[in-house]
């Protein structure tokens, strides 16, 4: 009702990034120095570093499984997923908790960063499509670029490399 | 709006008041005999009265019709004017099912089918329509009269579904003397296969009773590329031409009925002319027609609903809610007791700060004892289909039997006994069918006429025990072990444990049965039996004396949210094992190790030699010591396999409560769950059926690699 209220402001479809004219509000982290983000609307909470159980047959970006009041909860730690070096564990280091469609309802997954940042409202206008070359960064999980003053930040489509990360063969790592 | 969501209320109480009363009925019903108990009459007949009451002023005019009839036959014979005979018994039987379809149907909000019930008023004006020799007096026949309009205005009410053109005096008239036939729609379920049914083996049955006429319904077949052969696609239409009792027809179809749409219409002889050229059958035949069209809508919802409604809502006993809001009273008391400290802490408070904190750990436990007895249930739930079960089944297979329930109050978590349900119908229909001789059969073998099959269930440990036993004629270990053997899963000259036979029974596909028939045979079912029993971390015992009958013993954990756990360390590591699946934990020597090829390392286990699975290899953790001696080694069971697992260190034994990995990442092998510690981390739970598993897989990779 407020305009002050910034899930109001944001527009109605919540979890999918939209190139259509409409503006979405993002948080942004930093991974390996660089400035990566998601659809705020994905996010439900940020937590700090927490004690994590490992579990066996992972892939080695899957740090393990944490216990959020109660539900199981995997943890995806996105500096090993993108191959970034010095993947240190600081003060600074935190979980981002993310709510992703799963096959069976919402599925809640925890995703390691080096900093929380800043939230960034951006016209989809000014995210402009990535390049087909990304790195170490597949793609298929930008959704685009977007310049901020003079820096650059990779918008991410959280919901597809969370569901990869997670379903990924348990085997193959 | 809130008068709507009232009314919803009022009517699910109606439903399930009525579903209860149908239960009532039939249990009643099934201990009937001619003996005349006055109060058991009484309580079926209050039970029926009900129904019809409440139907008729929630407007289930159809429900409340029939059950008008099937009380006036209830009313006659509990005034004593009417004989209880096994015919009239079956008949209501039939319309208590009647009455519970319609009834679902009403719930489902889906329109009621009459064809069944129209049938049923039939048998059931020919039974009231029979005079009975003490019924002469003048009350019975005023019951008969009021049968009659009972049933006419039965006809008005479902007009749409009965031929408008026949007049429903003459088809009393006729149903009392000139049954001419039935029309049957018989629409299966799709899974009709997987049942071991054969819709041949029900028409060959079906044209020994008088000339058929089928008509196969392939409307509903997929074209070529996405045909399912393992499912049944087909309904059909059947003409049987013949004075044959309503009974011995359903009989024909008691395999199939609970999964399938079966629609009779009775054929009258006075309509003959009109069966065969026009309306009068033509109309029903739309109305047939028109349902399985509907047959998605209809059969599939129904049975949704059902399973819905068995998991949706829990009727729980006073007493526990009772005690449950006790406790959260003591719970309220002992929180404002310990926010008293937060507001001044005195050092020398400490000792009734601990006081307190001791009260709430007391009260947490009970409270979490408590909230989980809710979820129990008692096993007679599940215990109560089966004498209806068993009635129908002995008449049919032209056998004697009494069954014998106890321990029907033992209590079990609700889903257990929801999954369990299916399996033991599977075991008592085998008992009934494979296990119990026939009477002529049990006299030569100079055993009473009648067989026993006792249901038995109690508790041992953290466990629930159910036997299914029978005095019967007890599995033929040559026959198993021939069969085995022909079938190649058993070598021609080795020599097996009685055990180890007769667990050949669970194999897929094995069935020692001469003949097959449509109760069982096949071999399909003793190994989903089993399978289901494992899912739900359960196993199954045989044990049988040939003569003397067979026990087939259930063992299931009590509940699957809790787990009785032996906590255990490798390296850094905590893990949980099921304390039922741990036989012992012994400290080795290096005496009682031995290789062999090099790789598999075995260790003796008193006179066995039992595979070493070295679980920091198998999960990759860093260990305190790769050395046997060092560690200790669990003796793990499952699924009759033992293997000694290498562990670092023993913990706790605890209760833990199951926390599922799937609902937010994904299932591991090896690991059945997880679940929290007090400290707030998370430890894994191992599934050491599928451990065991993994590691025997692994093992023979390795094996092949090396060759």
């Amino acid at each position: 009702m407020s305009t002050h209220d910034p899930i109001a402001a944001a527009v109605p479809d919540p979890s999918k990034p939209t190139l259509d004219g409409t503006t979405n509000q993002y948080l942004s982290f930093f991974l390996g120095g660089e400035e990566y983000a998601t659809n705020i609307l994905s996010v439900q909470e940020i937590k700090g570093w927490d004690t994590v159980t490992r579990v066996p047959y992972s892939p080695d970006y899957i740090l393990g499984v944490i216990n959020l009041r109660g539900s199981i909860v995997p943890v995806v730690d996105l500096r090993v997923r993108f191959a970034l070096p010095n993947a240190v564990f600081d003060a600074a280091t935190v979980i981002i908790v993310v709510h992703v469609a799963g096959t069976r309802g919402d599925r809640i997954v925890g995703i390691v960063v080096d900093a929380v940042s800043d939230v960034y409202t951006l016209a989809s206008e000014n995210i402009k499509p990535p390049p087909d070359v990304m790195g170490a960064v597949d793609h298929l999980f930008v959704v685009g670029l977007a310049s901020m003053d003079d820096k650059l930040v990779i918008i991410l489509d959280i919901e597809r490399l969370v569901t990869s990360s997670v379903q990924g063969d348990s085997k193959a790592a | 709006m809130s008068i709507d969501l009232e009314m919803e209320e009022i009517l699910n109480l109606f439903f399930e008041e009525s579903f209860e009363g149908l239960n009532t009925m039939e249990s009643g019903l099934l201990t009937l005999k001619d003996g005349t108990d006055r109060e058991t009459i009484n309580t079926i007949f209050r039970a029926a009265h009900s129904i019809k009451g409440g139907a008729g002023t929630f407007g289930f005019m159809e429900i409340s019709g029939f059950t008008h009839s099937v009380e006036t036959l209830l009313d006659e014979m509990r005034n004593g004017t009417r004989a209880i005979t096994p015919d009239a018994l079956q008949v209501l039987l039939q319309s208590v099912d009647v009455i519970r379809e319609m009834t679902q149907s009403a719930q489902a909000k889906q329109p009621i089918v009459m064809v069944g019930a129209d049938a049923l008023s039939g048998e059931l004006t020919r039974i009231l329509a029979q005079k009975v020799p003490a019924a002469a007096s003048p009350d019975s026949t005023a019951a008969n009269a009021a049968a009659t309009p009972a049933l006419a205005q039965n006809s008005e009410i479902h007009g749409e579904v009965q031929p408008p053109t026949r007049d429903h005096e003459p088809a009393i008239a006729a149903a009392a003397g000139a049954l001419e036939g039935w029309r049957i729609v018989f629409t299966p379920d799709a899974s009709l296969f997987k049942t071991c049914n054969d819709p041949m083996r029900i028409f060959d049955e079906l044209a020994n009773l008088g000339m058929l006429e089928v008509t196969a319904n392939v409307d509903n077949v997929p074209s070529l590329t996405d045909l399912d052969p393992t499912q049944c696609f087909l309904s059909w239409t059947l003409s049987l031409h013949g004075a044959v009792e309503h009974a011995r027809v359903a009989e024909v179809f008691d395999w199939v009925e609970a999964s399938s749409k079966i629609l009779y219409e009775p054929i009258y002889g006075g309509e003959r002319c009109d069966v065969n050229d026009r309306p009068a059958v033509d109309v029903p035949q739309t109305a047939v027609q028109r349902s399985s069209g509907q047959a998605d809508l209809q059969v599939v919802p129904q049975n949704a609903a059902k399973a819905g409604a068995e998991s949706g809502s829990l009727r729980v006993a006073t007493e526990k809610v009772d005690a449950l809001i006790n406790l959260v009273g003591e719970l309220v008391i002992t929180q404002s007791m310990l926010s008293r400290f937060a507001e001044k802490f005195e050092p020398e408070d400490i000792e009734s700060l601990r006081r307190s904190l001791a009260q709430l750990t007391r009260n947490t436990r009970e409270l979490q004892e408590s909230v989980m007895q809710i979820r129990m249930l008692p096993i007679g739930f599940s215990f109560n289909r089966f004498p209806r079960l068993v009635h129908d089944l002995s008449r049919k297979l032209g056998k004697k039997v009494e069954l014998k329930l106890s321990g029907e109050s033992t209590e079990l978590d609700k889903t257990v006994l929801e999954k369990i349900g299916d399996p033991m119908v599977h075991l008592v229909r085998n008992a009934l069918d494979h296990g119990l001789e026939s009477p002529a059969q049990r006299l030569a073998a100079g055993k009473s006429e009648t067989g026993t099959l006792e249901l038995n269930a109690f508790h041992e440990g953290g466990s629930i025990i159910i036997e299914v036993k029978d005095d019967g004629a007890g599995l033929n270990k040559e026959r198993i072990l021939a069969k085995a053997r022909e079938r190649g899963l058993v070598e021609s000259d080795a020599l097996l444990s009685d055990e180890h036979i007769f667990n050949l029974i669970f194999v897929a596909g094995f069935s020692t049965a001469d003949t097959v028939s449509d109760v069982s045979g096949r071999g399909v079912g003793m190994d989903v039996v089993r399978r289901n029993i494992n899912d739900l971390g359960g196993h199954v015992q045989i044990f049988s004396t040939q003569g003397k009958g067979s026990t087939i013993r259930i063992r299931l954990p009590l509940t699957l949210a809790i787990l009785e756990g032996q906590v255990l360390r490798v390296g850094k590591e905590i893990y949980v094992a099921s304390l039922v699946s741990i036989i012992e934990t012994v400290q080795s020597t290096r005496d009682n190790l031995s290789c062999v090829a090099g790789r598999t390392e075995l260790f003796k286990h008193r006179t066995d030699y039992l595979p070493i699975i070295r679980l920091h290899d198998l999960f990759g953790i860093e260990p305190d010591s790769r050395d046997i001696a060092d560690g200790l080694l669990v003796v793990l069971e499952a699924d009759g396999r033992r293997v000694a697992m290498l562990v670092d260190e023993l913990l706790a034994q605890q209760q833990v409560v199951i926390k599922s990995l799937e609902t937010n990442f994904k299932q591991v092998a090896g690991l059945a769950g997880a679940t929290i510690h007090g400290d707030g981390t998370v430890a894994l739970i191992l599934d050491v059926p599928g451990l065991i598993r993994t590691f025997l897989e692994r093992q023979s990779v390795q094996i092949g690699r090396a060759a």
